[in-house]
């Protein structure tokens, strides 16, 4: 990857369509680097999530014809919430085929052109129209299941097993569970107030977030991402090619993807696929996936881990852009990825390890800085143009191992110390799929 | 003659205007001028249970159907059916499930989409069966937020005019 760019996510951009979202992305992407100008690119990859939201099919023809890259060959790509990280991936496999030299990603959403719930209509028929969508169609109360079950899991079988009452275990329990999920929260709307490409970026605390509006129980607004505009870009090149337009290139070590059931309802209760630090006796209880973890995370997170050589992500890498659509989905995939075991979610939160140095956040975060999740403030707190989404977290991903996120967001707070390896992580539906990538520092 | 819709700098009232009389001029914080119409869509889908029917007809006489794995080496039970295994590709017949389960997990919904939003507040769960092999997600009826747990006994309740819906079938709290 030579360069990138994103604009600001934003409720709605009345005065830009996709295409000049997009050109807006493009052009400031291109401007960084003198030598690439659009002969040099040989195609692109261009991302969407939803034809709804625009009532315009084939509307990535537009952004490819908008751009002046017409004949060249482009494809569009669409995988539910992971549109953008597989658009990501499609530009990579396109260079490594030995198809193209150079590949733009490009990936927008508006969704301010339709109401918020009718928004929240059309995302939920990205679940089965026979069995799920016609009892509420709604994401929020799909997550709320997701992690009532969890916190189950995790902490009445847990920290309250003690508790004989068992209505009264699984209160406390989520009390536990919410009280932590909203430390994520905390945490991703408090790094955004350094990133000015957020939408959200605000000081709360914990209570704050608890005592936000209840959209599904027990998720609370501010523990969920909202709707926005926007458009983001990533330009792949050979590794060649790189070296003639930049001396800070990064280059793409690892790429994986996973897959599981549409519906929630089917997900299997079997054995956990391992991470090469974890043993089968650490899971010998457990019943995995069901709704409690993502299969596809953990599939996604293997294939990039093995092909990038790493055995143990959370001492192996330096940062991770995470999926984080709730509060809860950022701590099951702390799991799902390795970061800590299964069970371990809501004590690597407790003990600050996802959050950054040198950040007060309002509480203890006494191992913050050990692998910093969502530096830029995530999709919690920059917002979540599905299509956009994977690749703004490339672009950010990109800045932190270039060392530039004090240039590009005129404010050096969220940059890290000399990063060398990071992970961005993009998620769609319940978790019917997912991908990962892994970015390292392509120069010395 | 020529004419312009009203232009507002708060989306708010761009969005009242539309309602009104169909156009608006959105004009930001730059003076930027967007001229914004109303598009309305509608479609009715010619929609086809397909081999999920034997299910939907099932509801309408009061009967929980899932589906068992017809190769006798896996014989999976399906709580949501599924016309072919997922885990050996083989053909499933179809069962009757039992009309008494459990609360596998649960949430109590206080938005939803738009065509659900006027039903807010409703309870799903996540349902599961003695010797069933997955789950079926349901709305659970005459019970609130404060009552609802993991492990609770559950039973079926059947709608009497069914509307060939997911909906044709709902869980209560178990006598």
């Amino acid at each position: 990857m030579v360069t990138g760019g994103v604009t600001k996510f934003a409720k709605a951009h009345p005065a830009m369509d996709f295409r000049l979202m997009v050109k807006r992305a493009y052009d400031y992407a291109l401007k960084g680097i003198p030598g690439l100008t659009a002969d040099r690119i040989d195609g692109s990859r261009i991302s969407y999530f939803s034809d709804h939201f625009s009532r315009q099919l084939k509307a990535a023809s537009m952004v490819q014809d908008y751009l002046g890259l017409n004949p060249k060959g482009s494809v569009r790509i669409e995988w539910g919430g992971a549109t953008g990280g597989e658009c990501f991936q499609a530009a990579y496999e396109a260079v490594a085929s030995g198809r193209m030299d150079v590949c733009l990603a490009a990936g927008y959403e508006t969704m301010s052109r339709v109401p918020t719930w009718k928004g929240n209509e059309f995302i939920a028929l990205a679940s089965d129209t026979n069995f799920d969508f016609p009892l509420g169609g709604f994401y929020t109360g799909y997550y709320a299941l997701m992690v009532v079950r969890h916190i189950y899991e995790y902490l009445r079988l847990g920290k309250f097993g003690h508790v004989t009452d068992e209505r009264e275990a699984q209160r406390l329990a989520i009390a536990e569970g919410s009280r932590i999920m909203s430390k994520v929260s905390v945490k991703n709307h408090l790094n955004a107030l350094h990133n000015p490409y957020a939408q959200y970026p605000k000081r709360l605390t914990v209570d704050d977030v608890l005592r936000s509006e209840m959209i599904s129980y027990p998720l609370t607004r501010e523990q969920i991402c909202t709707m926005s505009d926007g458009a983001a870009v990533a330009v792949l090149c050979t590794e060649q090619r790189a070296k003639e337009f930049t001396d800070r290139p990064v280059r793409v070590t690892g790429v994986g993807c996973g897959t599981d059931t549409m519906r929630l309802a089917d997900r299997p209760f079997g054995k956990v696929p391992l991470m090469p630090h974890e043993k089968a006796k650490d899971y010998e209880e457990l019943r995995y996936p069901g709704v409690h973890s993502f299969r596809a995370g953990r599939a996604a997170g293997l294939e990039a881990y093995r092909m990038a050589g790493i055995s143990n992500p959370n001492t192996e890498l330096d940062f991770i852009e995470l999926h984080d659509a709730y509060a809860s989905s950022e701590i099951q995939t702390y799991e799902d990825l390795g970061l800590c075991k299964y069970g371990e979610g809501y004590d690597f939160v407790e003990r600050g390890d996802p959050f950054l140095s040198g950040i007060d956040y309002g509480f203890p975060t006494p191992q913050a800085g050990a692998i910093p999740v969502n530096p830029s403030g995530g999709l919690i707190a920059c917002g979540h143009p599905v299509g956009a989404t994977g690749l703004m977290q490339g672009v950010f991903a990109f800045w932190q191992l270039q060392g530039t996120v004090p240039k590009h967001f005129g404010d050096p707070a969220l940059q890290l110390d000399r990063p060398r390896r990071g992970a961005i992580h993009s998620h769609a539906g319940t978790g019917s799929s997912v991908t990962v990538s892994i970015l390292e520092r392509g120069f010395r | 003659m020529t004419s312009r819709p009203p232009a507002y700098s708060k989306f708010r009232d761009v969005q009242a205007e539309l309602d009104l009389s169909g156009a608006a001029i959105f004009r930001d914080a730059d003076g930027v001028e967007s001229l914004i119409i109303r598009n309305p869509y509608s479609i009715t889908y010619i929609h086809s249970y397909a081999e999920d029917s034997p299910f939907f007809l099932g509801l309408a006489e009061g009967r929980l159907r899932g589906s068992k794995c017809r190769k006798p080496k896996c014989g999976f039970v399906y709580g949501t059916p599924r016309s072919h295994c997922m885990v050996c590709g083989a053909p499933t017949e179809w069962i009757d499930l039992p009309t008494r389960g459990r609360v596998h997990s649960w949430t109590t919904c206080h938005f939803g989409s738009e065509a659900f939003l006027k039903e807010t507040p409703y309870n799903l769960a996540l349902v599961e069966f003695d010797r069933v092999g997955s789950l079926l997600l349901v709305r659970l009826k005459d019970c609130v937020e404060s009552d609802l747990y993991v492990g609770m006994p559950v039973e079926a309740r059947f709608d009497p005019n069914p509307k060939y819906s997911i909906t044709d079938v709902w869980f209560v709290p178990a006598r």
